[in-house]
This record gives C-alpha cells, sequence and structure tokens, in this order.
C-alpha cells in the first residue's frame, strides 16, 4: 500500500466520522426517539425519513460511501496499533484503546443491523415499530443493541475529541482537557436518547 | 576520589544484595533469553554502575560464569539518552533509575521499538534519519556571509529552549503505540522538533518544507493521541502540545497548498 497519501487518508477519515457519519448517527438517535411516543409516531417519522426524496442518493452519498471508508480505513488504523495500556494505564491511552476496540465493535454491529433492516427492507420487508419490536424481544439482541449504541456513542464522542486535536483546534493541555468534559457530556446526552429508545421497544 | 572513600563505597553493605533479570540476545538475529543475576548492594547505586558490576564480574545467580552484559552509556547526566532501555516495564534512561528507587528483581529489556544489537544495546538511526527527513537544522551557510538573521524574542527563546531539551533518547517512540514494525511513523520526539526549528526565525524561512515532510510518508498523520508520549518524556516536553500545533499547522499548510497562490513560505 503506497503511504505517501496517508496524511489525507487520515484527515478524510477524522472529517468523515463527524461529517455526515457522526451527524447522521445523532440524527438516527434522535428519530428513534420518537418510539418513546408510541408505535404510531415512530411509524410516521420512519415513513417520512424513508420517503424523502431522492433517498438513495441521500443514503449512499451521506451514509454508505463515507460509512464505508471511515469502516475500512478504520480496520486498518486499529490493526497497526500495538495497544499497551498495561504500561501507560492513562486515561488518554485507554480511551485510545477504547476507540479501536468499539471501532472493530460497531463494523460487526452496524453490518448486523444493516442486514437485518436496511437489507431486509430492499428484500421486501416493512421496516416499522413491529420489526423492531421483534428483534428487540431477544434479550440477547436487545444486550447486543444496547452494546451497539452505547459503542457507538462512546466513538463518536472520542472521536469528536481526536477530531479536535487532529486538526489542531484544541491544541493547549488545558483546551484538550475541557474538549474532554464536553464530549463526555455528548456521550451521555446521546446514549441516554439512544438507550431510552430501545427500551420503548420493549417495555 | 581518595582511596580511603572508594574502599567504602566497595565496601558491600552488610551482605545486602539486588537482584536483576536482564534479557540478553547475543546478535542482531537471535533468540532473546533471559538471565537472573544477583550481585552486592552499594549505597546510591544506579542501574548503570550494577551493570559495570556486573562486567566486572559476569557470573549469573545460579553461580555460572557468562558473557558480560552489552549496554550503551555515554554522558550519565540524562542529556545524551544513549543509555535508554526498558527498566521495570517502563522505558527510561538507565543512569538516572536509582536501585533504591526500584521494585526488584529489576527487569532490564532493550527498547524493541529500534533494532537490538546485543543485550540492551540498540540501534536508534531511525530516529537520526527521520531528524534529517525533516531537516531539523537552521540553514545559515552561503557561498558568501549572509550577515545577521532576524532577531528572536527572549521570552520566545526560553520558551523554545525547553522544546530543545530533547535528546533523541526514543523513550517517546517506545510508548507510543502506533511507532512499530506495521506503521513507519517517525514518532513524536520528530514532530517537535519540527514545532522547534519552524519557531526559530531564521528556521521559519523553510518551515514549508518541514510541515511538507511531516505531511507524507509515516509523518503527522499516524499519531492516534494516546498521549503516552507526553507522560514518557524524562525531559517533560510538552509533546502532545507540540504535536496539535503541528496538526494546525499542516492543516494551514494544506489548505495552503491547495487554495493558495504560488507563494512558499508565507
Amino acid at each position: 500500500m503506497s503511504r505517501e497519501s496517508d496524511f489525507y487518508l487520515r484527515r478524510l477519515h477524522s472529517l468523515l466520522g463527524v461529517i455526515p457519519v457522526g451527524l447522521f448517527l445523532a440524527q438516527h438517535l434522535v428519530i428513534n426517539h420518537f418510539a418513546t411516543r408510541g408505535e404510531e409516531a415512530f411509524n410516521n417519522a420512519s415513513n417520512f425519513m424513508g420517503s424523502l426524496p431522492f433517498v438513495l442518493f441521500l443514503e449512499w452519498f451521506i451514509i454508505y460511501i463515507p460509512l464505508m471508508f471511515h469502516a475500512f480505513y478504520g480496520v486498518y488504523i486499529a490493526f497497526t496499533a500495538k495497544n499497551n495500556v498495561q504500561r501507560y494505564g492513562t486515561f488518554r491511552n485507554w480511551m485510545f484503546m477504547l476507540q479501536r476496540v468499539t471501532g472493530i465493535f460497531l463494523v460487526v454491529f452496524i453490518a448486523w443491523h444493516i442486514y437485518e433492516t436496511r437489507i431486509q427492507k430492499a428484500l421486501g420487508a416493512e421496516v416499522n415499530f413491529n420489526m423492531m419490536e421483534e428483534i428487540l424481544s431477544n434479550p440477547f439482541m436487545l444486550a447486543f443493541y444496547i452494546a451497539g449504541v452505547l459503542a457507538a456513542t462512546f466513538h463518536l464522542a472520542n472521536g469528536l475529541w481526536s477530531f479536535a486535536v487532529t486538526w489542531g483546534i484544541a491544541q493547549s493541555p488545558r483546551s484538550q482537557k475541557i474538549v474532554s468534559y464536553i464530549t463526555i457530556v455528548a456521550f451521555l446526552v446521546l446514549s441516554v436518547i439512544g438507550v431510552q429508545a430501545l427500551l420503548a421497544f420493549v417495555v | 576520589m581518595t582511596e580511603q572513600t572508594t574502599a567504602v563505597l566497595e565496601q558491600p553493605t552488610a551482605g545486602k544484595t539486588v537482584k536483576f533479570e536482564i534479557q540478553r540476545q547475543d546478535t542482531p538475529d537471535s533468540k532473546p533469553y533471559m538471565e537472573s543475576f544477583e550481585i552486592p548492594y552499594r549505597p546510591n547505586m544506579n542501574v548503570i554502575s550494577a551493570l559495570m558490576e556486573i562486567r566486572r564480574n559476569p557470573v549469573n545467580a545460579d553461580g555460572k560464569k557468562t558473557t558480560p552484559v552489552n549496554w550503551d552509556m555515554n554522558c550519565l547526566e540524562e542529556v545524551c539518552g544513549a543509555c535508554s532501555m526498558v527498566i521495570n516495564g517502563r522505558p527510561r534512561q538507565s543512569c538516572t533509575a536509582l536501585v533504591d528507587q526500584l521494585t526488584q528483581p529489576i527487569r532490564l529489556e532493550p527498547m524493541r521499538t529500534f533494532p537490538v544489537v546485543r543485550d540492551l544495546v540498540v540501534d536508534r538511526e531511525f530516529m537520526f534519519d527521520s531528524l534529517k527527513r525533516i531537516k531539523a537544522w537552521i540553514p545559515i551557510d552561503g557561498t558568501y556571509d549572509l550577515g545577521e538573521g532576524p532577531r528572536m524574542p527572549e521570552r520566545k527563546r526560553q520558551w523554545a529552549y525547553e522544546l530543545s531539551k530533547c535528546m533523541t533518547c526514543g523513550v517517546c517512540l517506545e510508548a507510543c503505540p502506533n511507532v512499530n514494525d506495521k506503521t513507519n511513523f517517525i514518532g513524536p520526539a520528530i514532530l517537535s522538533q519540527v514545532r522547534l526549528f519552524n519557531s526559530h526565525p531564521t528556521g521559519a524561512m523553510n518551515k514549508d518544507e518541514r510541515l511538507e515532510t511531516i505531511m507524507s510518508d509515516g509523518g503527522i498523520g499516524e499519531c492516534g493521541n494516546s498521549q503516552n508520549c507526553v507522560v514518557a518524556c524524562p525531559k517533560g516536553i510538552p509533546l502532545t502540545t507540540s504535536i496539535a500545533a503541528m496538526n494546525r499547522a499542516t492543516t494551514v499548510q494544506m489548505f495552503k497548498n491547495f487554495f493558495g497562490s504560488d507563494h512558499m513560505v508565507d
């Protein structure tokens, strides 16, 4: 693999993680939250999103292509690291490792999630409240989905921090610390939104 | 040193000993193996004086005669970086590793991020080559007297002095999860040197060249922000701040290269 373009690929990887993938995740979790208002509200929101004009174009250019690049290049990044949290058990070194662990887990989770929903839709199934209710009635799948949502919100929040550092926005240790606190809040807020929506399908 | 004080230092302290476990390797390609040593304790020993004791009497803990352990050293005051090795799991200089402050058995290993030459001796040439790649110097030579360069503000000089304390010891590369045989990341120390030389008023005249270098193969893009380097650095150099500063500088350079006009430095 030619490494000359690594700098630009890394920057692109960092950028795409936030725009559009991160924004899409936040939007996805917010739309899911309609589930807490009942079956009809969720189905209406789901139908609205599914019937947007140019929906295939939007899906490919805002979700699939950036997500696939981020995922596959991310796997390469994750497997070139030699983690050493035993030697340096600092907060940042743990975050470094968890970013890679959640990333790998998310490739598996998202692949499964897309297979179970979007591909089934393409094959003729209807994606609605009932479908999710059925999937999540299995306690193992519920745990898998909760882990997936938490991994995604963590990966996004920590990714926002490293985005700020990678692009040279936060340079001083103080600014990096403040960005850490902000991203911890973002993680908590998005996690609550995401998990509440999941639980709405089982209660 | 007078004969009397030497005699006092040489006198073992009531039969007390120091235990060492040293990872040895006879040639660059041979398999490493562990060897234990138990040597007489003396007050104020450091790891180097212990290694000197082993060299003086190369007998391992089993009482068998062995080859003396090889290691590298030079200044003995933590400014050259030559004696860096992994001591009890952490990379650091063996000259400032005091035996009294270490848990025994004291485990010594070479910094395996670099090619091992023999025992604890590693070849840090990768770092010196990287310094050449980023042009870690101030070009002042011409075919005629170029005269004085621009003045450097005193406060800036004092700040830059902290960055100049880097001794290319390799501890930050050993600590970094992204410096390994799967990547060709040049490492935190080198990126900080780009900041040092780009901050110098004369060095800044070539800052775009240094930035272009770290925007290529093995450069700043390989940093994964684990921030181990700043924790590991024996000289307390703000490596992560340097990296973030170079991240911003390369961001600007990247946009300049693409959207800017045809000027180079400023």
